[in-house]
C-alpha cells in the first residue's frame, strides 16, 4: 500500500508489513501506481515538513508568497523564473512559430465537440476519436497515453461473483479501483463499496456502514461489497434520452463519457447506485495517472459526465482480471467469462448458492453472491 | 407581402409598445433585469466550475431546478383549464383570460426548458438530444417523450395565441376553424404534458417513493390547482393596474376549478398518506423521511409541514362559496395554494425519492446560494417574458394596436 493517498488509508492490517517490492497489486515491477520506494512514519514526514515549511504553517495567501525569508541567490533564482514563465506565455500567444500546434489541437477540439456517439462509430471512427485523444494529451501534457478501443470479442459474457464469507473489507479493491480508473481524487470517488454489517442480523443495508475507519475485520461484523453490476436489462440504459450508455455484446454497461449529456437520469434509475457523476472536474496528480487506456474505460473524465465501474474494461477485454479482483487479498472478488464453461466464475455458479440482489426488480445483474 | 408587412408592423408596434410605459412597468421591468443578472452570475459560476457548487450529490442527484421544473410544467398544463371552456365548451366568460393563460404557459414552458438546461452538466453537447442531428432515444426513455411533448405544447401555445392577435392586429375576427382545432388539440396536449412528466420518475423502479400509480394523476390535480390559483393572481394584478377589463364573474369561474381541483388532490393525499402509513413497508421510507424524519435526518420537515396545513387551509376556506366568493379571501386562498403546492410537488417530491438511497443511506440536501439565485433568476425570466407577451396582448386586445397601412 502507498502512502501517497489522499481519499483514504487504511493500512491497519497485515499488508502494512509488507515489503517495499510488493504491493496489492500483485505485481512487483511497477506500474500500478502503488509502488512507493519508502515508506516514512507520520513522525519523520512532520518533522520533515517542518523543515521545509516551517515557518509557513501559519502563514496564508499573501504571506505565504511574500513574506518567505530567502538569500538574494534564491531570489534572483525565483525572479528569472518567473520572468521567463511570463516571457514564455507572452511569445505562445505573439509567436507565429508555435501556431502549428495550437492550430492542431484547435482541430483536435473541434472534431472531438462535434464528433458522433462511440456506439454507432466504425472501427475506423473509432480509432479516429482514439487518436485524436491521445495527441490532444500529447499536446497538452507533453506525455503520451496508450488507449485503445478494443470491441467486445465473440462468445464472451463477463460475469462477477462475490464471496461474503470470505470479505474482511480491507477495502484494497477500492483503492486498487481508484487507481487503476483515475477516478477524481478530490471528490474522493469510488465505484465500489463495502458495506460493513453485523452478525446476526443478516443483510441491512441500512443499518450498514459503507464509509468505516477503524480497524477491520471487526468484531462482530461480515462486509459484503457492492458496484455496478452489470445488468443484463439495465434500467439505466433504457432511460438515457441520447444512448450515451448501453450494454456491450460481451455485457458491460459503458458510457460514452464524450456523448453524455449529464442529464443524471441513469443515476436516479439505478436500482444499485451503481453511478457516479463529475460534479467538478476531475484530478488526478499526473504522477499516478494510469496511462493505459480504453476510451469506454479509465480514460480521463471531464466535468458534468457520468461515469461508473466497467469492470476494467480496459484489462478484462485484454483476457485479465478487473483490478478489484486481482486487488482483493482475501479471494473474495470472482471474475470470468460466463460462457466459458471451465470458468471458476461457472463453477462458482453451478456449485454454491448464489444469490443477487434486488431480483425482484427485473434487472438481470450479472453480480453474484455467495457464501463458502 | 401584405401579410410580411404587417408581421412587420406588429413587431415594431410591440416593441414599442414594451419599451413603453408607466415608471412603475420601468422599475418593474428594471427590477426583473437585474435579478435576471445575478442568476445568469451565478450560472455563469456554475459552468466555470461544474454542478459542485450545488447542494447535489452522488446520492441526491436532483435538487432544485428539478423540483421547480416539475412544478412549472403543471402550470404551463394548466393552462387548458381556460382554454377548454372558452373553445370547446363555448362558454364566453373565459374569453379574455385566454389569452393571459396561455402566455403563462408559454412563459412557464420556456422557464421548464431552462431549469433543465441549468441542470445538465454538458449544456455545449445539448445537441445531441436534438432528433435527426443527435441521437434520440425515443421511445425508450421518457425524457424524450418529455422533450418532445414540451416543445410541442410549446409550440401550440405560441402559435394559437399569435394567430388570434395577428387578425385582431388588423382589426379582422379570428376564423375560428383555424383556432379551435388548434385548441382542442391543446387541451389534450397540456394533459400529456404533465403525465409524461409525471411518467418520467413513475418508470423508475429504483425510487420506489415515485413508482407509484398514484403520481400521474396526482400531479394532474395539483396542475390544475396551482395553476388556476396563479392565473387568479396574475388576473387580479391585470386588473388592477391595466385598462385589461376581467369581470368577476371569470375569477369567479376560475376559482371552481381552483376548488374541485384541489379538493380532488386533496383526497389523493389522504390515499397515499394511508397507504404509507396504515401497513408501512421498507418502501415507505421516503415517506416516512419525509414527514417525520428518519434516524435524525430531518431537513424537509419544516417545507412539507409548512405545506400540508396551507394546502388543508386553502382547500377548506375555498370550499365555502361565501368565503370563495370573497375576492380578498380568494386571493389569499390562491397565494397559500400556490406555495403549498410549489413546496410539494418540487422539493417534497424530487429530493424525498433519493432519500433514503439505494441501499438506505441518508444524505441530505441543502440548496447552495448559487442554486437558489440561478432559480431566481430563471423566475426572473419568465415575469419578464409573461410581462411582455401580456402588454402587448393587451393592447392588442383593448385595440390599442392596431395595423396601419403606412
Amino acid at each position: 500500500m502507498s502512502d501517497n493517498k489522499q481519499w483514504f488509508s487504511l493500512n491497519l492490517n497485515s499488508i502494512k508489513k509488507k515489503s517495499s517490492g510488493s504491493c496489492s497489486c500483485g505485481k512487483t515491477s511497477g506500474g500500478c501506481g502503488s509502488h512507493s520506494k519508502d515508506q516514512i512514519s507520520d513522525e519523520e514526514f512532520d518533522t520533515a515538513v517542518d523543515a521545509t515549511i516551517g515557518s509557513e504553517r501559519k502563514k496564508d495567501g499573501f504571506d505565504q508568497v511574500f513574506d518567505v525569508q530567502m538569500d538574494r541567490r534564491t531570489a534572483f533564482r525565483k525572479l528569472t523564473a518567473s520572468l521567463l514563465i511570463g516571457a514564455g506565455a507572452v511569445s505562445t500567444s505573439c509567436s507565429v512559430t508555435t501556431g502549428e500546434d495550437s492550430k492542431e489541437k484547435a482541430q483536435i477540439d473541434w472534431e472531438e465537440q462535434f464528433k458522433g456517439n462511440y456506439k454507432l462509430m466504425t472501427d475506423a471512427e473509432k480509432k479516429g476519436t482514439v487518436d485524436r485523444l491521445v495527441r490532444s494529451y500529447q499536446l497538452r501534457t507533453g506525455k503520451t497515453i496508450h488507449m485503445t478501443s478494443e470491441n467486445a470479442e465473440e462468445d464472451v459474457l463477463f460475469g462477477y461473483a462475490f464471496n461474503i464469507s470470505k470479505c474482511q473489507g480491507y477495502m484494497d479493491c477500492v483503492n486498487a479501483c481508484i487507481e487503476e480508473n483515475n477516478q477524481d481524487r478530490n471528490s474522493q470517488m469510488q465505484y465500489i463499496r463495502i458495506h460493513e454489517m453485523k452478525d446476526g442480523e443478516g443483510f441491512k443495508f441500512d443499518e450498514a456502514d459503507d464509509n468505516y475507519y477503524h480497524e477491520v475485520p471487526a468484531e462482530g461484523h461480515f462486509y459484503m461489497g457492492t458496484q455496478c453490476f452489470h445488468c443484463d436489462n439495465p434500467p439505466c440504459v433504457e432511460v438515457c434520452p441520447v444512448q450515451a450508455t448501453w450494454r456491450e455484446k460481451d455485457g458491460l454497461v459503458v458510457i460514452d463519457y464524450d456523448w453524455c449529456v449529464g442529464c443524471r437520469y441513469c443515476m436516479a434509475a439505478c436500482p444499485y447506485d451503481g453511478r457516479r457523476f463529475n460534479w467538478s472536474t476531475p484530478e488526478v496528480p499526473e504522477k499516478e495517472i494510469n496511462k493505459n487506456q480504453h476510451y469506454l474505460g479509465n480514460r480521463m473524465r471531464k466535468k458534468g459526465v457520468m461515469e461508473k465501474c466497467t469492470f476494467c474494461v480496459q484489462r478484462s477485454r485484454k483476457g485479465q482480471n478487473p483490478a478489484c479482483v486481482d486487488a482483493c487479498p482475501t479471494g473474495a472478488r470472482i471474475f470470468g467469462n460466463l460462457l466459458d464453461p471451465n470458468s471458476t466464475i461457472r463453477w462458482v455458479l453451478e456449485n454454491k448458492k448464489v444469490f443477487r440482489l434486488k431480483e425482484d426488480l427485473g434487472t438481470e445483474p450479472k453480480f453474484w453472491y455467495f457464501m463458502d | 407581402m401584405r401579410r410580411f408587412k404587417v408581421f412587420k408592423g406588429l413587431f415594431v408596434d410591440s416593441f414599442s409598445a414594451v419599451t413603453q410605459g408607466s415608471k412603475r412597468y420601468h422599475i418593474w421591468m428594471g427590477f426583473l433585469t437585474l435579478i435576471m443578472l445575478m442568476g445568469m452570475y451565478c450560472y455563469s459560476l456554475q459552468i466555470e466550475h461544474g454542478l459542485s457548487v450545488t447542494g447535489m450529490s452522488d446520492r441526491v442527484s436532483w435538487g432544485l431546478y428539478i423540483s421547480n421544473f416539475t412544478f412549472l410544467v403543471g402550470v404551463a398544463a394548466a393552462a387548458v383549464m381556460l382554454v377548454m371552456p372558452t373553445y370547446v365548451l363555448k362558454d364566453i366568460d373565459f374569453k379574455q383570460a385566454v389569452l393571459i393563460g396561455e402566455g403563462l404557459a408559454v412563459a412557464a414552458l420556456i422557464m421548464c426548458l431552462a431549469f433543465v438546461v441549468a441542470d445538465m452538466g454538458g449544456p455545449s453537447v445539448l445537441w445531441h438530444m436534438i432528433p435527426g442531428i443527435g441521437v434520440f432515444n425515443f421511445p425508450n426513455s421518457m425524457l424524450t417523450w418529455d422533450v418532445i411533448v414540451l416543445n410541442g405544447y410549446l409550440f401550440i401555445n405560441i402559435s394559437i395565441p399569435f394567430y388570434i392577435l395577428f387578425r385582431r392586429y388588423q382589426g379582422k375576427v379570428p376564423n375560428p376553424k383555424i383556432y379551435v382545432p388548434g385548441a382542442i388539440i391543446s387541451v389534450f396536449w397540456a394533459v400529456g404534458i404533465h403525465l409524461v412528466t409525471a411518467f418520467l420518475y413513475q418508470g423508475l423502479q429504483a425510487r420506489p417513493f415515485w413508482n407509484n400509480a398514484l403520481l400521474g394523476p396526482r400531479f394532474l390535480a395539483s396542475a390544475f390547482a396551482a395553476g388556476p390559483a396563479l392565473i387568479i393572481l396574475v388576473l387580479a394584478v391585470i386588473r388592477g393596474y391595466t385598462e385589461f377589463k376581467i369581470k368577476d364573474k371569470t375569477i369567479k369561474k376560475i376559482s371552481m376549478i381552483v376548488t374541485v381541483a384541489a379538493q380532488i388532490n386533496l383526497i389523493m393525499l389522504v390515499s397515499e398518506l394511508f397507504k404509507e402509513f396504515y401497513a408501512p413497508t421498507h418502501h415507505s421510507e421516503s415517506a416516512y423521511y419525509l414527514f417525520f424524519g428518519l434516524h435524525g435526518k430531518d431537513a424537509l420537515l419544516p417545507w412539507i409541514w409548512t405545506a400540508i396545513p396551507l394546502n388543508v387551509l386553502a382547500t377548506v376556506l375555498l370550499t365555502f362559496g361565501k368565503l370563495r366568493n370573497n375576492l380578498k379571501v380568494l386571493y389569499f386562498c390562491c397565494f397559500i395554494l400556490f406555495i403549498a403546492i410549489w413546496i410539494e410537488k418540487g422539493f417534497g417530491l424530487i429530493v424525498p425519492g433519493f432519500i433514503p438511497g439505494p441501499y438506505g443511506k441518508i444524505t441530505e440536501y441543502i440548496p447552495t446560494g448559487i442554486e437558489i439565485g440561478v432559480t431566481i433568476g430563471i423566475w426572473a425570466l419568465g415575469a419578464f417574458i409573461f410581462t411582455i407577451l401580456a402588454k402587448t396582448a393587451i393592447k392588442i386586445e383593448t385595440g390599442k394596436l392596431r395595423f396601419k397601412a403606412r
